[in-house]
């Protein structure tokens, strides 16, 4: 049984170490893991995805249309953007976060109302203040392990040693913050 | 040990456990990270990064010749700057063992086109492997070169973006150390003078026929019996892809050895299948070879022939059908495109380029190519690294024919694109005399695939102080007069230069001297650029009318908002002040961030 999740969000927000850590955890837990990620021609700024597959036999790093378990998104319209490559039965974790693109930017769109309704109106969806709890913790930027920790309940990964993979994987002195952010993010779902 | 590898990590690793002591590339996605990785292995490689694609395989060549497992990279149009040394290594062979990686990109996910490299190795007349994953991509990089040095020949190592970006476990091992071979004067193997090259060329064939023995017996090429109903050939990436769709309802000939293809084990597949589909990203590579053979097959009459053949792509072209998804309204979803980042260096000149009129404006290949789009819309066109120059001759010298031509032709280009084939250009524009206008925009890194020193940044790629090159001192050897040197975040200096490149009738050169915004300072940019990038600017709103030129320099950092009718600037402003200098009411003001 392989099971695919789906992690979207806008380039810079933290994504690929979310994805490094997961897949990292899921492979010591004995799963075979595969990721795939398009990184290059300025990312930046621009929409991005992780996808991560695991089980006993992986074949393909890419899920397809349709496809993914769960669709964990960093920020709220990329949520929308990626909901296709969601099973009909699958689940969403939206971070209720909003990044302008340059459209939006430049007064030529608003930025759209109504994508949470939306969401929950055709899939079950856990909508999260990931910003919030990582401004209350102290540091924005940990945002991405708060949004990991989500995703870890959801899959029901906690069993998996993620102090280790964490410890393994951070800056000592972040370890503290990072664990801390994790538990927030698992108490969010 | 295992480890958790991209596929472009796992080349590396497979070089190191090979034994490999040189390696060299020019940067360009999806094959960057291969150099990156490698150059980590700094006790026992020697890994640099090349001005451009051909130097990094001639040096590679080199280091062959002299006897050591040497290793290139580059992206797939890379090898198309890459082509001459490697036609003609390809009729000398190797001392040490020598691998090319080509990192193709069907998807086209970066790229300018999705020209499928497979074709070279048949061009050339070399082998080839395809990787499928992380696993083989480092077994075939060792095996690779056991190959390269057996079959005396340059070996082709193909891989695609998602197969080098695409992370899976890989059983990780020591190195082997492969020593350097003894360097012996060989004129008969390696001067290619005619009398030479023809008997080397009956070699490559001899060559070429044993190779065909070993793709036939090599356990690279392999046969995975299921149901005899259906049969899929496939190489690289699309194997996997192809399991996904059609599991064990199929049986599976798996291509690893695709150079020269195992005609022998195709023919003993085809005849014990019912129907044979080839799944192939690109050409029919494959499939042309299947049909040489006498065996009908599906490929392209079914498959697409350009694009990623992901599962569901394979699904919906084999079925005709999709996988149940979720329907959404589409107008909730605004378009996300790439933009010039907050700060960006090349803002100013592209805000001053798309107000002109009567320039044709001749691109080229990185971060800036963006200038073409709006709200500048400052680039006409591009072609390939490097052409921004020598295109812009030609244009400008048929300006020059016509007497009323009110066009000026404008090249540009960045720093390391330049370096990599801008010099020669540059020297056809000096030495023919064409009064184009060059415009570099030296912002002291490699930007677009990730920030790579190159030979003006000071430093070599295994961290190593060098001598950068002072370009303006260059552009004047190659024999332009006109040069000057501004800052591109003062759009003043940005007009003037550009009216007094104007008023010439001869070449002129404009360098635009500023970091990347990105980029992490080195000691010399600390001293040079002291100061940028710690101010801010924000928006009085008493001042503000609301009259939106600021928007219009298409900086991300700038929001304007529509209930009140203000411009306001968010925290991710570094203050580069191109903003505070378009605005007509001075309601932009600068402070310490």
């Amino acid at each position: 049984m392989v099971k695919s999740i789906l992690l979207v969000g806008v380039g810079g927000q933290g994504t690929i170490l979310a994805s490094k850590l997961l897949t990292t955890g899921l492979m010591e837990a004995g799963y075979d893991v595969k990721m795939s990620e398009i990184h290059g021609m300025s990312q930046r700024g621009g929409s991005v995805s992780s996808q991560v597959r695991y089980g006993d036999k992986v074949e393909s790093s890419v899920i397809e249309v349709g496809g993914a378990d769960i669709l964990v998104s960093f920020e709220k319209m990329e949520a929308l953007r990626w909901l296709k490559y969601l099973k009909p039965d699958g689940k969403v974790v939206v971070n209720d976060y909003e990044i302008n693109s340059m459209p939006i930017l430049s007064g030529k769109f608003d930025y759209p109302t109504g994508i949470l309704e939306e969401l929950a109106s055709k899939v079950p969806t856990k909508v999260v203040h990931a910003a919030k709890r990582a401004a209350e913790l102290g540091n924005p930027k940990v945002m991405n392990v708060i949004l990991l920790g989500t995703i870890i309940r959801s899959m029901g990964l906690e069993a998996i040693d993620w102090e280790k993979i964490i410890c393994d994987n951070v800056k000592a002195k972040f370890k503290e913050l990072n664990l801390k952010a994790l538990t927030a993010g698992m108490d969010l779902v | 040990m295992k480890k958790l590898l991209t596929g472009n990590e796992a080349i590396a690793r497979g070089a190191y456990e090979a034994g490999v002591k040189f390696a060299s590339a020019y940067p360009g996605t999806p094959s960057t990270e291969i150099l990156e990785n490698i150059a980590t292995y700094k006790e026992d490689i020697l890994a640099e990064w090349a001005p451009n694609e051909k130097v990094a395989l001639e040096a590679v060549i080199g280091a062959s010749i002299a006897g050591a497992r040497s290793i290139a990279s580059m992206k797939h149009v890379g090898v198309n700057v890459a082509a001459d040394p490697l036609f003609t290594y390809a009729y000398t062979g190797v001392n040490g063992g020598m691998v090319l990686v080509t990192a193709d990109e069907p998807g086209q996910h970066s790229s300018q086109n999705e020209q499928d490299n497979r074709n070279y190795a048949k061009f050339a007349k070399i082998a080839m492997l395809e990787p499928a994953d992380s696993q083989e991509a480092k077994d075939m990089t060792k095996a690779a070169f056991e190959i390269s040095e057996k079959y005396d020949t340059p070996v082709l190592l193909r891989m695609t973006t998602r197969v080098c970006h695409s992370k899976g476990i890989v059983e990780c091992n020591d190195r082997q150390e492969a020593g350097i071979k003894d360097y012996v004067k060989n004129t008969k193997k390696y001067i290619t003078v005619p009398a030479h090259a023809r008997i080397l060329r009956l070699k490559v064939e001899e060559r070429l026929q044993k190779l065909l023995e070993f793709s036939n017996n090599t356990s690279l090429n392999y046969i995975e019996w299921h149901s005899a109903k259906i049969g899929v050939i496939a190489s690289g990436g699309c194997c996997s892809y192809a399991k996904e769709v059609f599991g064990d309802s199929a049986s599976y000939l798996k291509l690893g050895f695709t150079y020269p293809l195992p005609t022998e084990k195709i023919k003993e597949f085809c005849q014990k299948v019912e129907k044979v589909y080839i799944i192939e990203e690109n050409d029919p590579y494959i499939e042309e070879q299947v049909r040489i053979l006498g065996f009908d097959c599906i490929g392209k009459n079914l498959i697409p022939f350009c694009g990623e053949l992901t599962p569901d792509v394979i699904r919906k072209a084999v079925y005709g059908k999709e996988n149940p998804s979720i329907d959404y309204d589409a107008d909730k979803v605004v378009p996300r495109p790439p933009t010039l980042c907050a700060g960006c260096p090349h803002r100013g000149l592209f805000y001053t380029l798309g107000k002109r009129k009567n320039l044709l404006l001749s691109g080229d290949i990185g971060c800036y190519t963006l200038g073409f789009a709006e709200p500048y819309n400052a680039m006409d066109y591009n072609i390939c690294m490097g052409a921004s120059i020598s295109a812009g001759h030609g244009a400008q010298q048929v300006f020059s024919m016509q007497a009323n031509s009110p066009m000026r032709a404008v090249a540009i280009l960045g720093d390391s694109t330049f370096f990599h084939t801008g010099i020669n250009s540059l020297l056809d524009v000096a030495y023919n005399r064409s009064n184009t206008i060059t415009v570099i925009l030296d912002n002291r890194i490699t930007g677009m695939t990730g920030h790579q020193e190159n030979p003006g940044s000071g430093y070599t790629l295994q961290g190593k102080e060098t001598r950068p090159v002072d370009i303006e001192k260059l552009v004047k050897a190659c024999g332009i007069d006109q040069v000057i040197v501004i800052n591109p975040n003062d759009l003043k200096a940005v007009e003037d230069a550009l009216d007094w490149a104007l008023s010439l009738n001869e070449p002129a050169v404009i360098i635009t001297r500023w970091p990347c915004v990105l980029k992490k300072f080195s000691p010399q940019d600390k001293e040079e650029f002291k100061g940028s990038f710690t101010k801010r600017c924000t928006v009085n709103t008493e001042v503000c009318v609301g009259c939106r030129s600021c928007i219009k320099t298409g900086c991300p950092a700038i929001y304007f908002d529509k209930t009140s009718k203000k411009a306001s600037i968010g925290l991710d402003c570094v203050g580069c002040e191109v903003c505070l200098q378009v605005c007509p009411k001075q309601a932009i003001q600068k402070e310490e961030a």
